[in-house]
C-alpha cells in the first residue's frame, strides 16, 4: 500500500524530501502537474491536511506553484530547480563528510576512498 | 458555526460500580482526523457514546456543534458502533437503502462509489458476509453521510490487514475534511498514524495527553506508540 515513513521525522517533511528527489532525478520535470491533494493522500495513505501542508511548503520554497482551480505544478523556473539539485547534493555530501570525519578519517582518505569506490562501481557496471 | 466541534466541560460518567470518566475537559477542532487511544476500559467508547448522545454524563456538559449532546443531534453525528448493528436478513443494497431512509444526509451516489471501491456485492445477504466485509459495509454506511462529525468506535478491530487498509484508504478518499471531522477509537495505532491529525491518549477515565501527530514526531522524535506508552506511564 502506502510507502512507509520513518517515525522520527514529520511525515510532511519526508514527503517534501521525496518530491524534491523525484525532481532531481528527473522523474518530475519543470511544469509537471502534481497529483491533487486527495489523490496524493490516497496514494500515500496519509491525511489530506498533511498533503496540503506539503504543497504549501513546496510553494513557499518556490519548488511548486499552485494555479487556482488547476492544481499544483512543479515550478518552471529552471534556475530554482538547478539550485535545488545543488542544495540536495551539498546536503548529502555534508552528512557524509561529517560522518566520516567523526569516525576518524582524514580528507585525503575520504577523497581517495570515494575515488576508488567509484572506479570499482564503474568497472563493475561495464 | 462554533470554532470547536466538540466540547467537554468537567464531564464525569459513572456506570454502576465503575467510574468510566473522571472530570474530563477538552475541545476538538473541526476538519481533523482524531484518534482516541488507550487501553481497554480507559473510557474511549464512553466518550464516543457521550458525544453521540447515546449516554448522558453523570456530571458536567458535552456540547456538539454548539448544541447540548442528546438524542436530537443524531442528524449531525454519524456513529459507527463497535458492535454489529446490521440486520442479517437484509442484502447489502437493502441495508444501504434502509440507511438512506433513516438519515436525511445520506448520499446514495457516494454509497455506490464506496460499494464499488470496496468490491462489495450488492445482492449478498448481510448474514452471508465475512466479518471483513461487514466491517467494510459499516464504514460505507458511515462515510456515505454528510454529517459534520463522524464517530468511529473501533472500526479496525478484529479485521485482517487488507480490510484495515481498505477502510483507512476509503476514509481518506471519501471524507471531506473541509466540512467533516472524524473521531475514532482504535488500538491499531501505528497503522492509522499517517492518516491522523491529532491524537488523544486516555487512561483510567482521564486524558493523559493530546497532541498533533506531526508534533510528536518533530518534538519527541518518536512514533505514536512510544508517545502513548510515555503518556500512559505518567
Amino acid at each position: 500500500m502506502s510507502r512507509t515513513f520513518n517515525n522520527t521525522q514529520p511525515i510532511y517533511l519526508q514527503m517534501i524530501r521525496r518530491i524534491c528527489r523525484q525532481v532531481v532525478r528527473g522523474e518530475l520535470k519543470a511544469g509537471d502537474k502534481l497529483p491533487s491533494v486527495r489523490e496524493m493522500a490516497v496514494q500515500n495513505g496519509v491525511n489530506p491536511n498533511t498533503v496540503q501542508r506539503v504543497y504549501t511548503e513546496l510553494e513557499r520554497l518556490a519548488i511548486a506553484e499552485t494555479r487556482r482551480g488547476l492544481g499544483s505544478f512543479i515550478t518552471e523556473d529552471e534556475e530554482r530547480l538547478k539550485q535545488l539539485r545543488e542544495d540536495l547534493k551539498n546536503e548529502q555530501i555534508d552528512t557524509f563528510i561529517k560522518d566520516m570525519s567523526e569516525t576518524g578519517f582524514s580528507a585525503e582518505e575520504i577523497v581517495e576512498g570515494v575515488r576508488q569506490k567509484l572506479l570499482i562501481t564503474k568497472a563493475g557496471r561495464v | 458555526m462554533t470554532e470547536h466541534i466538540v466540547s467537554f466541560s468537567q464531564v464525569t460518567k459513572r456506570y454502576p460500580g465503575k467510574l468510566a470518566l473522571n472530570n474530563v475537559s477538552f475541545q476538538l477542532p473541526r476538519g481533523r482526523i482524531i484518534a482516541l487511544v488507550g487501553p481497554n476500559g480507559s473510557g474511549k467508547s464512553t466518550i464516543l457514546k457521550l458525544i453521540a448522545g447515546l449516554v448522558r454524563p453523570s456530571r458536567g456538559s458535552v456540547t456538539v456543534c454548539g448544541k447540548k449532546a442528546g438524542r436530537r443531534i443524531a442528524g449531525e453525528v454519524a456513529y459507527l458502533s463497535e458492535l454489529d448493528a446490521l440486520y442479517p436478513f437484509f442484502t447489502v443494497e437493502e441495508t444501504i437503502k434502509f440507511n438512506a431512509g433513516l438519515f436525511a444526509d445520506f448520499e446514495h451516489q457516494k454509497a455506490q462509489e464506496i460499494l464499488h471501491f470496496m468490491h462489495l456485492e450488492p445482492d449478498k445477504k448481510v448474514r452471508h458476509l465475512s466479518k471483513g466485509n461487514r466491517g467494510r459495509l459499516k464504514i460505507l454506511l458511515t462515510l456515505s453521510r454528510r454529517a459534520p462529525l463522524l464517530l468511529l468506535d473501533e472500526p479496525l478491530a478484529g479485521l485482517d490487514p487488507l480490510v484495515r487498509d481498505s477502510i483507512i484508504k476509503s476514509m481518506i478518499s471519501y471524507l471531506d475534511l473541509r466540512e467533516q471531522t472524524v473521531l475514532m477509537s482504535t488500538h491499531e495505532v501505528s497503522e492509522v498514524e499517517p492518516a491522523l491529525d491529532l491524537v488523544i491518549s486516555l487512561g483510567n477515565g482521564q486524558i493523559k495527553g493530546m497532541e498533533e501527530v506531526e508534533k510528536i514526531r518533530e518534538q519527541y522524535g518518536c512514533s505514536l506508540v512510544d508517545w502513548m506508552k510515555e503518556t500512559l506511564a505518567k
